[in-house]
């Protein structure tokens, strides 16, 4: 494997990142467990090299449009953790005010636009943003992330078609954790090599280990400065996986225990922090400090949410419509 | 013999796959994952994957392609995850299978059931929360069903598949987990309303989740004494006027719950009807009890004040009736 090519600091922020969203993800599992948050939790474990790698390479003048699975792609971008788990919480200083919960982060300062729980429904959006940002000769790119089951909408090759012919700045972010639900790839698309569907657009593609936080930023670099240079969409394929259920109830008779062992000796935490540590770039101290720092974060963030206010319910009608 | 709700239209599904080579079940995820609610478990072992076909997040391509399915001689049941997602699928729905029969001049016949998973209740938020079976109920072409107890949900499939045209079938999410008495005479219609509770008052006029929450405020009225008659609509289209007219020459009020929002709702067509067809009857204005018009809030708090709840529908009764 080659060398990690970045200092320490930036290498040691890649790995901070990842451990922020594990932390916090497994936090989720267990006030789930405890009933503090409820509806559907999706929770991102195995894939935070994608949300690391790709965020990082955007700025923040761009976009992000995410699904559903995007707890870690909303605190990359800069929503506080204290802001999502009060949304979690269904509280009123939740970056949704508590009417989106897990599903549905949003915040504007930080240009995320969610958080759908459609599959599919971000992406005419992010061809939407793309537009504007061209037609308002901006250098902005929009990140639309989406599951590879998303692949087999409408949506996805109507945007796809859209955003090609009119060479709109949105890179398009599959996230192939192999898994839609408990349909797996090979049993829901013809064609499963995806970057050859999104060819067929006639846009660039690229496909990349979507465990390896290097392999992912390397690769999301090379394609926003395409995009931003005003060549049109890119399609980047980052190939990953789940390694909890679909959201927390799954018998997960559709896929095998050895797989998911196996894909777990790759996870993207350990594996990059070994490798950081045999090139001297981390020590087993810096390392347990880095956990400890994000652990203390989530903790804050959880009394944040709980002490939290409840939004009163005579403000049940607020926000349907902007108000005049 | 006890059973759960969701078992009762598993056995449903079961008995036609038994009985008719031709019935075979489509939609994402109902073959290996066994059914987002579970009500096709087992169903790839038994039957295999030619008639328990696992479809891709394609909702307006496999809903299509059992329209063409049906046309072609087969009787596909086809499962869309949620009424949410099927919105996805409406263009085939609406402008298909809805109009192929009247705009091929009486030559084809659609004989497609679909079914999904409806309403709010589970903390799922906006987009995962809709009670939009108002919106298929209006559509000329289709039948709708909602059914909400034990021997429905085992019953009204048959006569469903049986049917000529495409039958729409909601299954509200609350109700799978509910458990009852399924009689040994399960057989039931698909053409009429049915009085759950009889009662000289009020009439309260519902359909699908709203019902337990219906039967519950009539009996929290009946100890205060009120007697409350509890319709069950069962078919939103075609919508039984009569056995909600009969019951209004019995009890000369009513109120209409419905999960719907208000505006447009069901609860307004029963209304007009209410008001087209028995507007000598009535002793009082009729009153409906529906979703607040907000998109479903995620927290419990906002939730629960946003849908019918069984306060709300006991003080509707309460002014209705002036007791
Ligand atoms: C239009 C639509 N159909 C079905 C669903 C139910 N559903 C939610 S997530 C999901 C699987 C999506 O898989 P993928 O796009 O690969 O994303 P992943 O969950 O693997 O991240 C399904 C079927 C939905 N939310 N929206
Ligand atoms: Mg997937």
């Amino acid at each position: 494997m080659n060398p990690v090519p970045y200092d320490k600091d930036f290498a040691q922020k890649l790995l901070f990142d990842m451990l922020r969203i594990r932390r916090m993800e497994e936090k989720c599992a267990e006030l789930y467990g405890a009933q503090k948050i409820r509806g559907f939790l999706h929770l991102y474990i195995g894939e935070e090299a994608c949300a690391a790698g790709a965020l990082h390479a955007l700025a923040p003048e761009d976009n992000i449009v995410a699904t559903y699975r995007e707890h870690g792609h909303a605190l990359l971008r800069g929503v506080t953790m204290n802001a999502i788990m009060a949304e979690m919480f269904g509280k009123q200083s939740g970056c949704s005010r508590g009417r989106g919960g897990s599903m549905h982060l949003f915040d504007a300062a930080t240009r995320f636009y969610g958080g759908n729980a459609i599959v599919g429904g971000g992406l005419p959006l992010a061809a939407g943003f793309g537009l504007a940002d061209k037609l308002q000769k901006r250098q902005a790119v929009t990140a639309v992330f989406f599951g590879e089951g998303a692949m087999a909408e409408g949506a996805f090759h109507e945007s796809m078609n859209l955003a090609a012919l009119w060479r709109l700045p949105v890179l398009f972010c599959c996230e192939n954790n192999l898994y839609a639900m408990g349909t797996a790839l090979a049993r829901s698309e013809a064609q499963t090599d995806l970057c050859a569907k999104a060819a067929s657009y006639a846009v660039p593609t690229l496909k990349t280990d979507g465990m390896d936080v290097v392999a992912v930023h390397e690769a999301a670099k090379l394609a926003v400065a395409h995009v931003r240079d005003g060549l049109g969409p890119f399609f980047l394929e980052l190939q990953t996986y789940r390694f909890r259920a679909h959201s927390m109830f799954d018998p997960e008779l559709y896929r095998d225990k050895t797989e998911v062992e196996e894909w777990k000796t790759r996870g993207p935490l350990h594996t990059f922090s070994a490798r950081l540590k045999a090139e001297g770039k981390l020590t087993e101290e810096e390392f347990l400090a880095l956990d400890a720092r994000a652990n203390a974060e989530v903790q804050a963030a959880v009394d944040f949410a709980e002490a939290a206010e409840w939004e009163p319910a005579e403000d049940l009608l607020r926000d349907v419509v902007t108000p005049a | 013999m006890k059973m759960s709700y969701r078992e009762a239209v598993r056995q449903a599904m079961h008995e036609a796959l038994v009985a008719d080579p031709r019935v075979f079940l489509m939609g994402e995820d109902v073959g290996k994952y066994g059914g987002a609610y579970a009500c096709s478990k087992g169903f790839l072992e038994e039957f295999g994957p030619e008639r328990i076909r696992d479809a891709p997040l394609s909702e307006l391509g496999f809903v299509g392609a059992g329209i063409g399915a049906a046309l072609g001689g087969l009787r596909p049941i086809v499962e869309v995850m949620t009424v949410n997602f099927s919105l996805l699928a409406l263009d085939q729905i609406v402008n298909t299978a809805a109009a192929l029969r009247h705009m091929s001049g009486g030559q084809f016949s659609v004989p497609l059931v679909l079914r999904m998973a409806t309403g709010a209740g589970r903390q799922l938020a906006a987009q995962h929360s809709h009670s939009l079976e108002n919106w298929y109920a209006h559509i000329p072409g289709i039948k709708v069903l909602a059914p909400a107890t034990i021997i429905d949900a085992r019953g009204m499939l048959g006569p469903a598949l049986a049917d000529p045209d495409p039958v729409v079938i909601f299954e509200h999410a609350q109700l799978y987990n509910m458990e009852g008495d399924l009689p040994d005479d399960w057989r039931c219609d698909i053409a009429t309303a049915a009085v759950r509770r009889e009662g000289t008052d009020v009439s309260l006029i519902t359909y699908g989740g709203s019902l337990p929450k219906v039967l519950a405020a009539a009996e929290q009225l009946a100890a205060e004494g009120i007697a409350a008659e509890v319709i069950d609509l069962r078919v939103l289209r075609p919508l039984d006027s009569e056995t909600i007219a009969a019951s209004l020459r019995r009890t000369h009020k009513a109120v209409v719950v419905d999960e719907g929002w208000k505006s447009g709702s069901l609860a307004a067509e029963v209304m007009a009807r209410i008001v087209e067809q028995c507007f000598f009857e009535l002793d009082a204005p009729v009153a409906r009890v529906c979703s607040e018009e907000v998109p479903i809030p995620y927290a419990k708090h906002m939730e629960e004040a946003a849908l019918p709840q069984v306060p709300k529908i006991v003080a509707s009764v309460k002014q209705v009736t002036g007791k």
